[in-house]
């Protein structure tokens, strides 16, 4: 790659380096512990996502029973739309500082000795 | 329109121009004070990777809630009810894909465009080209949105109803945007951003307080009170299918609009660009979440507004006012605190149109000067420094100046729409081509250029087939029809959102483009590739000035 595309930031490590990195057991545990957490959840809530979608679109009836004073089964669900999202993004990051950052920042520091 | 509307929704037009005068200043000095800084590449394109977590978050806010949000949603909440809010929710959830899958890995491999993650691994000058086409395709119809939605909220709000006053304003609103961008390059326009977002949020939680305080802080009551007002549809305000309910086609669209929403975001290239500003993937997260939780706030808030202003202004009102359902927010802000909240609500609203079209500006002209100028046609080898910045300032130039020309063509179109055409596209062509290239070993340069090209055209052409541009029945009560070309009719697709279809057929072509080709990945690269997204090694530095 030219110069320009990717500047030499500290060295950049050459090819060996990254492929030795990916094929190492640490990183395929660092891969593992990403895709575990994000996958299903992009699934999870993908697919609450699509459920609310379908009824509010299909099931008027029982979208529009009323739970408290005017407050229906719509609005509870579309809130607990913004629950849900909130409640993702906060368990993402207890597991990306917990699960995924000192790991990555281990094997970050590793390649970029190896490189120097 | 009659005069006593007039008055009513103008409100004082000098305290409005006065009040928005004091922003423009004010985020001239900001700009001006920031553009110090701004030597290199880096600096222009990604404010030198400065910008901390919150702050970003902060602008990301600024660069997403845009006046479709604001007036838009409250607007459609206000005449049609829950339909409206579901408009939130897709945009709200859509983030979780941005956070989960896109937002720290783009940071750790790309430098200042989303071209740099796509061609990554693949051959660069065939990927870079379509992925810059596509990133100047999509900041184009969410730039000519906005510039629209100018010359509307005009209208509204000062009482300007010539069409040539309006273009005026739309240049104004043009030139202001080129000087932003490129005096200030991205550290300026983040700035504008961050005290946009500031000023909107505030503005909303101010007037979402005051309603409910109207109410005894009861939603259930205040829900109650936009339904008796609101008599031609009465308890239906309240629940689902008011606007897309009434046939089994318009259900269909609904479902497609969802999809488009909430897989768009994600593929905004100007949103992408934003996580390049600040310094380490971590702070790319913390960005994220600090913007899930603004907008997702900001998004309750509009649901409050929007039923507020059924209540107290009742939708005959809102849909007599010049801007029809866009006026919902300004008019609650007139009927809540008199000229001197219009005022500031108003100034908020122009505030949030010059924002947005600066941080599309800069997307655009970043793509061109260095995706197209200084690695498609330079191959990589821009002779001086400079050069590339100086390219890219002289592009948001000709963007901005090609935005006001298209702004002035297309006012009086449906904003809402444009903004649905930008996030269709940006689900098509952009999200299948990133979550391929990060997550999928096998991807190659075919598949990018099958899932880019394809998902473009496809988007393109169902919506040009659309009822959106031509065939829609006359509206009995404007005596036209709601397409955008009246009097012809060539349409043969039956949604107004293509996202259904074109969605699911972009991420089969990135896969069959993939498969069908003899092209063997580039394992090394991928190596590169993965290691770098997912450990941050070698990733981009911030500037230290």
């Amino acid at each position: 790659m030219s110069s320009t595309e990717r500047p030499v930031s500290g060295g950049a490590p050459d090819q060996e380096v990254w492929a030795t990195m990916q094929a190492s057991p640490e990183f395929g545990d660092l891969r593992r512990r990403l895709r575990r957490f994000v996958f299903p959840m992009t699934v999870l809530f993908l697919g609450w996502y699509l459920l609310y979608v379908i009824l509010a679109d299909y099931a008027h009836g029982f979208m529009s029973i009323k739970v408290v004073g005017n407050i229906n089964v719509g609005l509870v669900l579309g809130l607990l739309q913004f629950v849900s999202t909130f409640l993702i993004t906060t368990l993402y990051v207890r597991h990306a500082n917990k699960n995924l950052d000192p790991l990555a920042e281990d094997l970050r520091r590793r390649v970029e000795k190896e490189d120097a | 329109m009659n005069l006593a509307q007039t008055q009513t929704v103008a409100g004082s037009p000098l305290l409005n121009i006065g009040i928005f005068a004091a922003f423009v200043v004010i985020t001239l000095v900001v700009v001006f004070r920031a553009s110090k800084n701004t030597k290199s590449a880096a600096d222009y394109y990604a404010a030198g990777r400065a910008f901390t977590g919150p702050q970003n978050g902060i602008a990301i806010a600024g660069d997403y809630l845009s006046a479709a949000s604001f007036l838009g949603i409250a607007g459609a909440i206000a005449i049609n009810g829950y339909d409206g809010f579901m408009y939130s929710i897709g945009f709200l959830v859509a983030w979780l894909v941005a956070l989960l899958l896109v937002a720290e890995l783009l940071r750790n491999t790309g430098k200042y465009t989303m071209a740099d993650v796509l061609s990554f691994r693949m051959r660069q000058r065939p990927v870079r080209t379509a992925a810059a086409i596509s990133t100047l395709a999509v900041s184009f119809f969410y730039l000519l949105a906005q510039m629209a939605g100018a010359g509307g909220l005009i209208a509204l709000l000062l009482g300007v109803t010539d069409s040539w006053a309006q273009a005026g304003v739309i240049a104004i609103v043009g030139v202001l945007m080129i000087v932003y961008v490129l005096i200030g390059g991205m550290k300026g326009t983040t700035w504008v951003q961050i005290i946009k977002a500031v000023l909107l949020i505030t503005g909303a939680a101010v007037m979402t307080l005051w309603v409910l305080a109207q109410y005894g802080v009861n939603l259930s009551s205040l829900l109650g009170a936009a339904v008796e007002n609101s008599p031609k549809v009465g308890e239906k305000l309240l629940n689902p299918g008011l606007q897309y309910g009434k046939t089994g086609l318009t259900q269909l669209d609904f479902l497609s609009l969802g999809l488009a929403l909430v897989l768009g975001t994600a593929g905004l290239p100007h949103i992408l660009m934003r996580f390049y500003t600040v310094p380490t993937a971590k702070e790319a997260r913390r960005s994220v979440v600090w913007a899930i939780w603004l907008i997702g706030i900001f998004y309750l808030f509009t649901l409050v507004l929007g039923y507020g202003a059924a209540a107290l202004v009742g939708p005959d009102k809102i849909l007599a006012a010049p801007g029809k359902a866009n006026s919902a927010a300004p008019l609650l802000a007139f009927e809540l605190g008199g000229t001197l909240l219009l005022g500031l609500i108003a100034a908020v609203a122009f505030a949030t149109i010059l924002a947005v079209v600066a941080g599309l500006t800069i997307t655009a002209a970043a793509s061109f000067a260095h995706d197209i100028y200084a690695n498609v046609i330079k191959k990589g080898e821009v002779e001086d420094k400079d050069a590339e910045v100086r390219v890219a300032r002289r592009t948001a130039v000709v963007i901005g100046i090609l935005s006001i020309l298209g702004g002035i063509l297309a006012n009086g179109q449906n904003i809402a729409f444009l903004v649905a055409l930008a996030f269709a596209v940006a689900a098509s062509a952009n999200l299948p081509t990133i979550l391929y290239s990060l997550f999928w070993k096998r991807f190659n340069t075919s598949g990018a250029l099958w899932s880019i090209y394809g998902g473009l055209t496809i988007t393109v052409v169902l919506i040009v087939f659309s009822p959106v541009v031509s065939g829609k029945p006359v509206n009995p009560a404007t005596g036209k029809s709601d397409s955008m070309l009246n009097g012809v009719d060539f349409h043969w697709f039956p949604l107004d959102n293509p996202g259904l279809v074109s969605i699911p057929l972009s991420f089969l072509l990135g896969y069959l483009g993939t498969v069908l080709s003899k092209e063997k990945a580039n394992e090394a690269k991928y190596a590169e590739m993965e290691v770098r997204a997912l450990t941050g090694a070698g990733a981009e530095k911030a500037i230290d000035h």
